[in-house]
C-alpha cells in the first residue's frame, strides 16, 4: 500500500500501513506527535480535531476514525502545525493564552485545530462550529471569548497555503493494488461499482462515521475496504424545477447548505446533527445505507417523499426511500448493491423537521418527526410524515396521515389525528428515553407542527434572553 | 507582587501548541508493554472457572494475570480493604475487572481482553436503593444521624409544613484524558510510576503495598491531570499497581490507560442519593424544623463513601439557620460501580435537598424564593464573644495498622473536640458560624441581576404562551473549607534557590487544570520579591515532597500556598540574616522587592543576593510545612468544627422550557462568588464559570443509565451527554464579591474549585420554577432534569399525571 498525503507542510509517503489504521494512533504512535489527544475515541469529544484540506478546502475532522487511505492526496495540520515555522503562535492560539482559554489543557489542541479551521474559512458560528469539542474544564465562555477575539485577524501565510497545495507526484494508480491489502481508491462511481461487483464482501468507507466505530470500539477487522473519497462524481446536488438530486457522497455540510433555501427547517435540523467534525465527514449515502433507525436524514427525505437510487455493476434501479428499510438491521440491498443518490422533488416548503435529544447539539435523536402537510382551502390535500427513533426502522405514520388526509386543518383534526399514533408506533425503552416519552411527544410534534404553521413560536432555541 | 494578578495558567501555551505531556504523552521507552483488563459481564456472582487460553494466544500477549498470580496484596482500595485489583473469587459490579493481560501494544492487549472465558454462577443483584436497603447491604452498622434541637417535634408543632422525596442522579467525571499509568522498573526492584491521579502518596502506598515493599521505593510523579474533578483521587489505583505488577514481572515498563467506554464502565462516580423532607415552618417561611433522610447509592465497595456521605449531611443546613434538625444518612451497598469522589464530595448532594426544600415552602407559601431564602439566613458575620466549653473526647477509632492514612476513606483518630461557645449561631453539627457574608453578597447579585424586575417581566411573558415559558431562581452557597479527616489538613513544600537566583518549586499538590501550580508560583515569587518567570514550577513527586494529601476538598491552594510560603521565608530568613550581617544591617531591614534586595542603602539584584548568600554558605534549600489551625471534628457524634472557614457564592439562572417535548434551557446566568482575597482573579473566574456549567450539566441532561441486568448504558460520550458549547448561558455575568477571607489563609484568599460547582442548582430551581407556570401543583422535579424528566413534571402540574 502506497499512500501520499503532507502532513504539516511535509509530504509524507506510507507504503506499509493497513488500511484500518486511524490517523490518530499513527500520529501518537508512529510519528511521536502527541499533541493530538485521544478523548473518546468514537468522535464524539473533539480532542483530536485536525484540519484536512483538499481542493474542496479546509475540514476540522476527528482524527480518531479517520483512516490513512481517506488522507491520499490530501494536507493535514496537526496541533504541532498550527504554529509557524518559527513558532510564532496563531492567532486563536494566542487568544486561548490571553483569555484562559484553557485549565487541564487536554481538549485545548483540538479546540485550537476546530478554531484554526474555523478561522481560515472565515466561520464565525462558533457555537456551531465548536459544537465537537467537548470541554470539561471552562465552561467554555472563555474559548469562545477567544474565538472572538482572533476572529478579525489575518489568516496567517502558512495556513493560508494549505489550499494552494498541490501534488504533481500523485497518480492514483499508485496507490492501488498494492500489498496484501491494498486501499481500494476508486476515483469514480463507475470504477466504484466494478470494484465492488467484483468484491461484494468489503466494507465501503465514506465518512468513516460509523464504520471508524467498528474498528475502535468493536475492535473487528476489516479484511477488505474501498474508500469512498475520491468518488466526486457521487458528492453533487443537483438542484432544477423539477427534481432535487443528492448524491450519496454528499456530505452533511453540503446537504445542510443546499437545503438552506429550499427547506430551512431541514438545514436547522442539520445544524444540530452530530457535529461540525462528524457533518464535515458523514454522507447522505451512510446515513441512509447503514439502515440506523435513528439516522437523521431518512426521515426528513421520506417526507419529502425521495427516491433511492441503487446501483450494482452497470444496473440501477429505484424505490421510495421508506421502502429501502424492511425491518431492524434489514435493508433493501443486494449484495454488492450500492447507494448512488437519493433524490425528492421540487415541492413547496411544508417540511418542519423536529429533533428531540438530550442535549441539542450532538447528540442522537431520541425522537426525530419529520412533518409536510399539504392544506388546500383548508383542507389537509396530502401529508407525509416520518420518524425516526420510534421504530427499528425511519418508518412513516401512515395512519396519522390517513386520520389527516381530507380534514379540515384545525386543532379538532390534530387532536383527533393524534391518537393515530399509537396504531403507527410502538416505540422502546433504552438509555435515551421511555416509551412512553416517545410516543406522546411524537404526538405532541403533530401539535408543534400545527404552531409551528401558525406562526407560533414552538422551540426553546427562540427565545433570547 | 505576583498575587492577585490575572496570569494565564502556567501551562496555556503549552496546551495550545500541543506540547503539554500528559501520561500516555511521555517517550516511553522502546519494548515498554501495554495492559488492559478483562472485565466482568454479570452484577455479581461467583467465578467458577477460567479459561484464558484464547488470551494468551491472542496476538502480542506477553503475560496474562489472574488475582492468584499477583505476588502480594490484591488491594486497590482507599480505605477497608475491600476492592481487589483483580476480582477473587467473586464479582460484585458489571465491568469489575477479572483478569489483566500485559501484551505488546494497548490495541493487541484491548483486543486479547475480550477472548476470556470466565464462568459464573449468578446471584440476584442489588441494582436499586430499595433492593440494598430491603437487604440490609448497607457500609457501617447502621444510618447516621447528626441532629440539633429536636426536629420531630418541632415540625409538628409547626403551622405548616411540606414533605416530598425526591431522586438525585450521579455524574460521570468525564474527564477528557482517561485514566492513566505508567510504571518503570528501577534498577533495585523498586519502581518509578507516572500517573494521573490527584493523589501521589495514595498511590504510591497501593504500588508498594502490591510489590512488597516500603514505600521508598516507589516514586510517584505526575506533572498534571487532563482534568481530575475526584475521579482521580482513589480511581487510579487500578491502573498504577496493574503497572507496578507487570512491570515487576516482565522487567519491562508497563503502561495502561482505559479506553473511554471502559473507563466509565469500570471507575466510580458522583454518589446517587434519594432524599426525602419534612419541613415545618411558620406563615413567614422561618424554618423551625426540617428532618432529612438520605439514601445514598455507594456502589459495591466502600471507597471514599463514608466522608463523601458526612459531607452531604454536613451541607444539609446551606445557608439556612435551622433551630431544629435531623439527617439520618444511610450508606448503601449496590452491585455497581463504587461511587466516589467527585467536586463537591457530597455537599451538593446534601445543599440540593434544603434548596429543594426552600423551593417548595416559597411555592406553599407563595413567597418569592429568594426573600424566603434570605428570611432563613444565619445572621451576618458575627465574632463569638463566648470561648469554646472544655474539650471533650471523640469517638475515633483504634489504628489499623494497614490502613492509608493518607486517604479520606481512613479512619480518624481519637482526638478532642471543644463545644462551641454559648450564644453564638451553629450549623446543625455545632459548629458556630461566624463568618456569613451572604447577606451583602445576596443584595449586591440581586441588584446586579435585576432579579425582581426579570421576575415580573418573565411572568407576563409566560401568559402569553402556551407552550414555552420561562422560569427564574436564585440559590446561594455556603461550602465548608477542610479535609473532614482533621489530620489530612496538612501539606509540605520543597524549595531550592539556585546560585544564579533562579528558583525551584515543589509542593505536595497536584495539577488538573485548576491553576494550583501558578497560584503557588506567585506566591513563592511574591515572597521572594522575584519576577514569576524567576520560578520553576515541577512535578509533584513523593520523592521531594512525602506523605501528601490528596489535592482534593479544595484545599490546594490553601494548604500548598501556606508550605511554599513558609519554604521561602524560611529561605528569605537566611538570606536576610546573611545579608544584614555582610551589610551591618539588621535582618528586618532587608526588604525582597521588585527582583532586588534592598539592605538599607544598598540594593543587588536577586540574583546577586543568592550568589552571595551560596558564598558566604547560607542553606539555600528549604521544605516548607502547613498545618490548618482551628480544626476539630467527632464524626460519629456530628460534632466539632470540621471546616476552617465557609466559602460562599450566589447565582441568578433564568431558563426556558417546553411542554410539549420537555426540552430546555439555560438563557442566562448571573454569578456573585466569594474567593477571599483572590490569588489569581482570572484562574478563579474560570473556576467558577466552569464549576456552574458542570454543576447545571448534572443536574439537567447528565443521566446515568443502567439497565436491569446492571449493566452501564450510558458509557461513552454518545450517550452520556456533558454540556456543550451552545448549553452554556448565553448572557453569563459572573463576578467576584469584593472581600478576604477573616482566616488568616494564603494572602486571605478563598478555596475555589469546589464551592462554584453548586452554583448551579440554580438552574434546576430556575427549571421548577418554569414548569409551575404550567400550573397550580408544585413540580416536585427529580434529577436529572433531562428533557423527559420536564415534561413529567408539567404533566403533574399541568394535568395532575
Amino acid at each position: 500500500m502506497a499512500l501520499t498525503f503532507r502532513l504539516n507542510g511535509e509530504t509524507v509517503r506510507i507504503t506499509d500501513a493497513r488500511p484500518s489504521v486511524t490517523l490518530l494512533d499513527w500520529l501518537r504512535e508512529e510519528k511521536g506527535l502527541t499533541g493530538t489527544k485521544e478523548g473518546c475515541n468514537e468522535g464524539d469529544c473533539g480532542a483530536c480535531t485536525v484540519m484536512v484540506t483538499d481542493s474542496r478546502g479546509s475540514k476540522a475532522l476527528n482524527a480518531c476514525i479517520l483512516f490513512l487511505p481517506q488522507l491520499q492526496g490530501k494536507s493535514v495540520r496537526t496541533v504541532e502545525g498550527a504554529c509557524g515555522p518559527d513558532g510564532s503562535l496563531h492567532p486563536v492560539q494566542q487568544a486561548m493564552v490571553d483569555r484562559h482559554g484553557s485549565q487541564c489543557g487536554f481538549c485545548t489542541p483540538g479546540f485550537i485545530m476546530s478554531m484554526v479551521t474555523a478561522h481560515a474559512n472565515g466561520a464565525t458560528d462558533f457555537d456551531d462550529q465548536l459544537a465537537g469539542n467537548l470541554c470539561r474544564c471552562t465552561g467554555y465562555a472563555p474559548i469562545i471569548r477567544a474565538a472572538e477575539a482572533a476572529k478579525d485577524a489575518a489568516v496567517p501565510d502558512w495556513i493560508a497555503g494549505e489550499a494552494t497545495f498541490s501534488f504533481p507526484e500523485i497518480l492514483r494508480g499508485e496507490a492501488e493494488g498494492r500489498g496484501a491489502e491494498p486501499p481500494m481508491l476508486p476515483g469514480s462511481a463507475d470504477e466504484l461499482a466494478e470494484l465492488y461487483a467484483a468484491r461484494p464482501d468489503a466494507t465501503l468507507v465514506a465518512g468513516a462515521t460509523d464504520v471508524g466505530l467498528w474498528v475502535t470500539k468493536q475492535l473487528r477487522r476489516l479484511p477488505q475496504m474501498i474508500f469512498l473519497g475520491g468518488c466526486d462524481d457521487l458528492k453533487g446536488i443537483e438542484v432544477t424545477d423539477s427534481t432535487v438530486r443528492i448524491g450519496a457522497m454528499a456530505d452533511m455540510n453540503a446537504l445542510r447548505a443546499a437545503m438552506e433555501p429550499l427547506h430551512p427547517s431541514f438545514a436547522e435540523m442539520l445544524r444540530r446533527f452530530a457535529s461540525q467534525q462528524i457533518r464535515a465527514a458523514a454522507t447522505v449515502g451512510g446515513n441512509i445505507a447503514n439502515g440506523s433507525p435513528i439516522g437523521d436524514t431518512p426521515p426528513a427525505l421520506i417526507a419529502l417523499g425521495a427516491t433511492l437510487h441503487l446501483r450494482k455493476g452497470d444496473s440501477r434501479r429505484e424505490l421510495p426511500l421508506e421502502d429501502f428499510f424492511i425491518d431492524y438491521g434489514k435493508q433493501d440491498r443486494q449484495h454488492g448493491e450500492f447507494v448512488e443518490a437519493v433524490s425528492f422533488p421540487r415541492q413547496p416548503n411544508a417540511l418542519k423537521v423536529y429533533k428531540l435529544s438530550k442535549r441539542f447539539d450532538q447528540d442522537i435523536s431520541a425522537v426525530l418527526g419529520a412533518f409536510s402537510v399539504t392544506v388546500m382551502n383548508g383542507k389537509v390535500s396530502a401529508a407525509r410524515i416520518a420518524f425516526g427513533g420510534m421504530a427499528g426502522i425511519p418508518k412513516r405514520a401512515a395512519h396519522v396521515e390517513a386520520a389527516l388526509t381530507g380534514q379540515q386543518w384545525d386543532e379538532a383534526t390534530i387532536k383527533a389525528a393524534a391518537k393515530a399514533f399509537d396504531q403507527d408506533f410502538t416505540p422502546m425503552t433504552d438509555m435515551r428515553a421511555s416509551a412512553e416519552y416517545r410516543l406522546e411527544t411524537a404526538r405532541n410534534m403533530l401539535a408543534r407542527y400545527f404552531a409551528d404553521l401558525n406562526g407560533q413560536p414552538v422551540s426553546v432555541l427562540e427565545v433570547r434572553p | 507582587m505576583s498575587v492577585t494578578k490575572p496570569l494565564p495558567h502556567d501551562s496555556a501555551r503549552l496546551h495550545v501548541t500541543g506540547a503539554a505531556r500528559y501520561v500516555d504523552d511521555i517517550p516511553s521507552p522502546a519494548g515498554t508493554l501495554h495492559l488492559a483488563f478483562g472485565l466482568s459481564p454479570i452484577a455479581r456472582g461467583h467465578i467458577t472457572g477460567m479459561d484464558l487460553s484464547e488470551v494468551q494466544q491472542s496476538p502480542g500477549v506477553v503475560a496474562v494475570l489472574t488475582a492468584k498470580g499477583l505476588p502480594f496484596a490484591n488491594d486497590v482500595s482507599p480505605s477497608i480493604h475491600d476492592e481487589p485489583l483483580l476480582a477473587a473469587g467473586t464479582v460484585n459490579y458489571v465491568g469489575q475487572p477479572v483478569f489483566m493481560v500485559v501484551a505488546d501494544s494497548h490495541l493487541n492487549a484491548r483486543i486479547a481482553a475480550r477472548k476470556g472465558q470466565v464462568d459464573y454462577t449468578e446471584e440476584p443483584a442489588l441494582l436499586t436503593l430499595d433492593a440494598a436497603l430491603a437487604a440490609d447491604s448497607r457500609f457501617e452498622e447502621g444510618p447516621r444521624i447528626y441532629q440539633k434541637g429536636d426536629a420531630a417535634a418541632a415540625i409538628d408543632a409547626a403551622p405548616r409544613t411540606v414533605e416530598g422525596t425526591f431522586e438525585l442522579g450521579g455524574q460521570e467525571h468525564f474527564y477528557l484524558e482517561g485514566q492513566a499509568g505508567m510504571a518503570w522498573p528501577q534498577e533495585d526492584g523498586g519502581m518509578h510510576v507516572f500517573s494521573s491521579t490527584q493523589h501521589p502518596t495514595e498511590i504510591q502506598h497501593k504500588v508498594a503495598d502490591a510489590i512488597g515493599l516500603p514505600m521508598h521505593a516507589v516514586r510517584v510523579e505526575t506533572r498534571r491531570m487532563g482534568g481530575g474533578f475526584g475521579g482521580k483521587e482513589s480511581q487510579g489505583n487500578a491502573l498504577a499497581v496493574a503497572c507496578a505488577v507487570a512491570a515487576r514481572l516482565t522487567g519491562k515498563p508497563c503502561k495502561m490507560r482505559y479506553d473511554r467506554d471502559d473507563d466509565m464502565v469500570i471507575t466510580g462516580k458522583r454518589h446517587a442519593f434519594r432524599i426525602s423532607y419534612r419541613a415545618g415552618f411558620g406563615e413567614d417561611g422561618r424554618l423551625q424544623g426540617v428532618e432529612f433522610l438520605h439514601l445514598v447509592d455507594c456502589g459495591w465497595a466502600q471507597d471514599l463513601s463514608l466522608p463523601v456521605a458526612d459531607r452531604a449531611m454536613l451541607h444539609a443546613d446551606n445557608a439556612y439557620l435551622i433551630p431544629n434538625i435531623r439527617i439520618e444518612s444511610h450508606r448503601l451497598r449496590t452491585n455497581r460501580q463504587s461511587a466516589t469522589a467527585y467536586r463537591g464530595f457530597g455537599g451538593p448532594q446534601g445543599m440540593v435537598g434544603i434548596e429543594r426544600v426552600m423551593d417548595h415552602i416559597a411555592h406553599d407559601l407563595g413567597i418569592d424564593p429568594a426573600e424566603l431564602r434570605q428570611r432563613n439566613y444565619y445572621a451576618p458575620m458575627q465574632s463569638p464573644d463566648a470561648p469554646p466549653g472544655e474539650p471533650q473526647e471523640t469517638s475515633g477509632q483504634p489504628a489499623d495498622p494497614d490502613a492509608d492514612l493518607a486517604s479520606r476513606g481512613a479512619p480518624a483518630q481519637p482526638a478532642k473536640t471543644s463545644p462551641p461557645p454559648k450564644d453564638v449561631q451553629t450549623t446543625p453539627y455545632h459548629m458556630p458560624v461566624e463568618d456569613f457574608i451572604l447577606h451583602d453578597l445576596t443584595a449586591e447579585l440581586l441588584k446586579t441581576s435585576d432579579y425582581a424586575a426579570r421576575k415580573d417581566a418573565i411572568a407576563k411573558w409566560n401568559k402569553g404562551q402556551t407552550h414555552l415559558k420561562r422560569g427564574i431562581a436564585f440559590s446561594p452557597v455556603k461550602f465548608g473549607i477542610s479535609f473532614t479527616l482533621t489530620h489530612l489538613n496538612q501539606a509540605g513544600a520543597l524549595v531550592h534557590v539556585y546560585q544564579d537566583g533562579s528558583v525551584h518549586l515543589n509542593h505536595g499538590g497536584t495539577e488538573m487544570g485548576q491553576g494550583l501550580f501558578q497560584k503557588v508560583a506567585q506566591v513563592a515569587a511574591s515572597r521572594f520579591g522575584i519576577p514569576l518567570d524567576m520560578v520553576k514550577i515541577t512535578a509533584s513527586d513523593t520523592g521531594k515532597v512525602p506523605n501528601t494529601s490528596a489535592t482534593a476538598a479544595s484545599s490546594g491552594s490553601d494548604l500548598n500556598g501556606m508550605a511554599v510560603k513558609a519554604a521561602c521565608d524560611t529561605i528569605r530568613d537566611r538570606m536576610a540574616e546573611h545579608l544584614a550581617l555582610q551589610h551591618q544591617a539588621s535582618p528586618g531591614d532587608v526588604v525582597f522587592d521588585n527582583g532586588t534586595v534592598r539592605i538599607g542603602q544598598d540594593e543587588m539584584t536577586f540574583e546577586k543576593a543568592a550568589m552571595a548568600c551560596y558564598q558566604g554558605r547560607v542553606s539555600l534549600s528549604a521544605t516548607g510545612f502547613y498545618k490548618t489551625p482551628k480544626v476539630e471534628w467527632d464524626r460519629i457524634k456530628g460534632q466539632g468544627r470540621p471546616f476552617y472557614y465557609f466559602a460562599y457564592g450566589a447565582a441568578v439562572t433564568e431558563v426556558a422550557v417546553d411542554a410539549l417535548t420537555g426540552e430546555n434551557r439555560i438563557l442566562r446566568a448571573d454569578i456573585l462568588h466569594d474567593a477571599g482575597a483572590s490569588l489569581n482573579p482570572a484562574l478563579d473566574i474560570g473556576q467558577i464559570e466552569g464549576g456552574y456549567v458542570q454543576g447545571a450539566g448534572w443536574l439537567t441532561t447528565e443521566e446515568l443509565v443502567w439497565d436491569n441486568t446492571g449493566r452501564l448504558r450510558t458509557h461513552a460520550p454518545s450517550t452520556y451527554k456533558i454540556p456543550a458549547c451552545s448549553d452554556r448561558p448565553d448572557v453569563f455575568n459572573v463576578n467576584l464579591f469584593d472581600g478576604q477571607n477573616r482566616e488568616d489563609t494564603i494572602y486571605r484568599s478563598k478555596a475555589v474549585g469546589e464551592p462554584p460547582f453548586m452554583l448551579g442548582i440554580s438552574a434546576w430551581l430556575a427549571l421548577s420554577n418554569a414548569v409551575c407556570a404550567f400550573g397550580d401543583a408544585y413540580p416536585a422535579l427529580n434529577a436529572p432534569a433531562t428533557a423527559e424528566e420536564v415534561w413529567r413534571a408539567v404533566r403533574r402540574v399541568r394535568d395532575g399525571v
